[in-house]
């Protein structure tokens, strides 16, 4: 199920405002890969452009070739539709569909798809609030209202709304920065759950969040205001924390900067 | 050392001021509005009667008592339905594309710029347009549909413009955590954006229906005037409440003018009956997802 991700010359715009340039990067299946980086730095776009979800914004475009197993995600016969479809998305703060209960919440992937039976989306359902840790919580009240549970259990529904689809690489932007230690403990070990099935890549604020959990990390920085981000480095998430390569990773790492 | 202030005695009497404003000002809003209520259902209980409400004015005569708005009753509930089937598939429609699809387009800019121009237009003018080019350029004949028309280019601006607000309500998180499943635009818009802005669009459709309910000029010149049931709104003359009330009140008799009072009753109560029907349809909704 899981994918690699190849990126190569990616720059993504803001209308005539160039937000990142020329990142290339490989994104390893069955991992986790973490991008961090001071705010403004193009990680959020530059992970919204490999779902193609960036051009939703009006004016936005992207250049450049994101390849998943190969295949470009950018080619001028893709439906970007079916690519969201594979490469799901959880974003920073939860957004559970209020007008749907929790189990239509889960299911709105397969249901708004329209193709699926009673039966099967039940199977699904259940299937994918186990896998999001959430199901123990949840069993006894599927009917009601998603937008009724707590913020970090909320964002659990997002993440089993998000598999429930069952994409090949699961994209979080900041999945954890209106959460509490507690909720964000558990969407933590969740991901380490969930890289065996899924690739999975995670823009986070937060260093320790990104050496706990990630395997490899990518940091991101912006040479001025005004200018387009850049991938800085990228490695091993031990070697990252513990001998960068880069001057600015270290300064960022250690908190003299950003 | 003193870090904590207490309230001055000239702000305390500002606040008091400020507050006893907001009270006059409350009060002042209502009175109209209670003055208009007493009036209408004092003078208008005498004839609400059984008999006005299936009776139309068919052969009664200038100085009669009786009669009723039956057929009056009839032509506005048509009137005003052909007038909301026209009108708010395509102020949604219009609503949609402006939010959804428009992006601040010059289309987008152009279409947001009439619709306020129509929201200007008196409403004799669009009786007077159905009537130059429906009824004597097209050559059909008055009908309720041609009231109904008129009404309907009354309604549109007031359903685009609160659609628009309701759907612009309705958090962008919500669309891109549609569009990340994998769920294309128009499926995103039908199942999740239309359902969260509901309650609020059936809000902004009723108040254009109570817009329209009420308006007599436009129907004076398209759906010509009778004094008997006509169920058809597609031809003939009909009738229609405020038209009713219009005609009634005009007439030198009490009998007439206790007519008129009784009509101006009946519009109110079904515009309030229609509005609760709303709220109903609204609160049925939001507890059938258990809240």
């Amino acid at each position: 199920m899981s994918k690699q991700i190849q990126v190569s010359g990616l720059d993504a715009y803001y209308g005539s405002h160039k937000a990142i340039e020329d990142v290339s990067m490989t994104i390893e299946p069955r991992s986790i890969t973490a991008f961090i980086g001071p705010s403004g730095c193009g990680k959020s776009t530059f992970l919204r452009t490999l779902n193609r979800m960036h051009e939703v914004i009006p004016g936005a475009r992207v250049e450049g070739k994101v390849l998943l197993d190969g295949e470009d995600l950018y080619g001028s016969t893709v439906e970007p539709v079916s690519v969201r479809r594979s490469i799901g998305m959880v974003f920073q703060r939860p957004n559970p569909f209020p007008t749907m209960s929790i189990y239509e919440n889960v299911a709105a992937g397969l249901r708004l798809n329209g193709r699926v039976s009673k039966s099967e989306s039940d199977g699904i359902v259940e299937e994918s609030l186990k896998g999001a840790n959430l199901w123990n919580e949840v069993k006894d009240r599927l009917n009601k209202p998603g937008a009724g549970l707590s913020g970090g259990q909320q964002q659990r529904l997002c993440i089993a709304r998000a598999i429930a689809v069952k994409p090949q690489v699961l994209l979080m932007d900041e999945p954890c920065s209106a959460l509490d230690p507690i909720s964000t403990l558990a969407i933590e070990d969740l991901m380490v759950k969930l890289k065996d099935e899924y690739t999975i890549v995670i823009v986070t604020h937060n260093m320790q969040q990104a050496a706990r959990v990630s395997d490899r990390t990518a940091f991101f920085n912006l040479d001025g205001q005004g200018k387009p981000g850049k991938v800085v480095e990228m490695d091993e998430t031990s070697r990252m924390f513990t001998n960068p390569s880069q001057k600015a990773t270290e300064d960022y790492i250690t908190g003299r900067f950003g | 050392m003193t870090t904590v202030q207490h309230i001055s005695a000239g702000r305390r009497v500002k606040d008091r001021l400020a507050q006893g404003l907001v009270y006059l000002a409350f009060a002042l809003a209502v009175v109209p509005l209670v003055s208009v209520l007493w009036l209408v259902i004092k003078n208008g209980l005498a004839r609400f009667d059984l008999e006005f409400l299936t009776h139309s004015m068919r052969n009664i005569g200038a100085r009669d008592a009786g009669g009723g708005a039956y057929h009056a009753i009839i032509g506005t509930l048509e009137q005003v339905l052909l007038a909301s089937l026209i009108s708010v598939p395509i102020g949604l429609l219009t609503a949609i594309y402006l939010t959804e699809y428009g992006n601040g387009g010059r289309l987008s800019r152009a279409i947001s710029f009439f619709v306020d121009v129509m929201t200007g237009v008196p409403s004799v003018v669009t009786g007077l347009f159905v009537l130059a080019f429906w009824i004597l350029f097209l050559g059909m004949p008055f009908s309720g549909l041609a009231g109904a028309l008129a009404l309907s280019i009354l309604m549109m601006p007031t359903v685009v413009r609160s659609a628009e607000e309701m759907l612009r309500l309705v958090p962008n998180d919500l669309r891109e955590a549609s569009y990340a499943l994998g769920v294309a635009k128009w499926r995103t818009i039908v199942k999740v954006v239309l359902p969260t802005a509901f309650t609020g669009i059936v809000t902004g459709v009723m108040l254009a229906v109570a817009r329209v309910a009420g308006e007599t000029a436009p129907l004076l010149l398209t759906v010509f005037f009778t004094d008997s049931i006509n169920n058809d709104p597609f031809s003939g003359p009909q009738m229609g409440l405020p038209l009713y009330v219009f005609d009634q009140a005009g007439r030198p008799n009490d009998t007439a003018i206790d007519r008129a009072w009784t009509g101006a009753l009946t519009l109110i109560l079904i515009v309030m009956l229609l509005n609760l029907v709303a709220r109903l349809i609204a609160w049925w909704r939001s507890a059938a997802r258990g809240r």
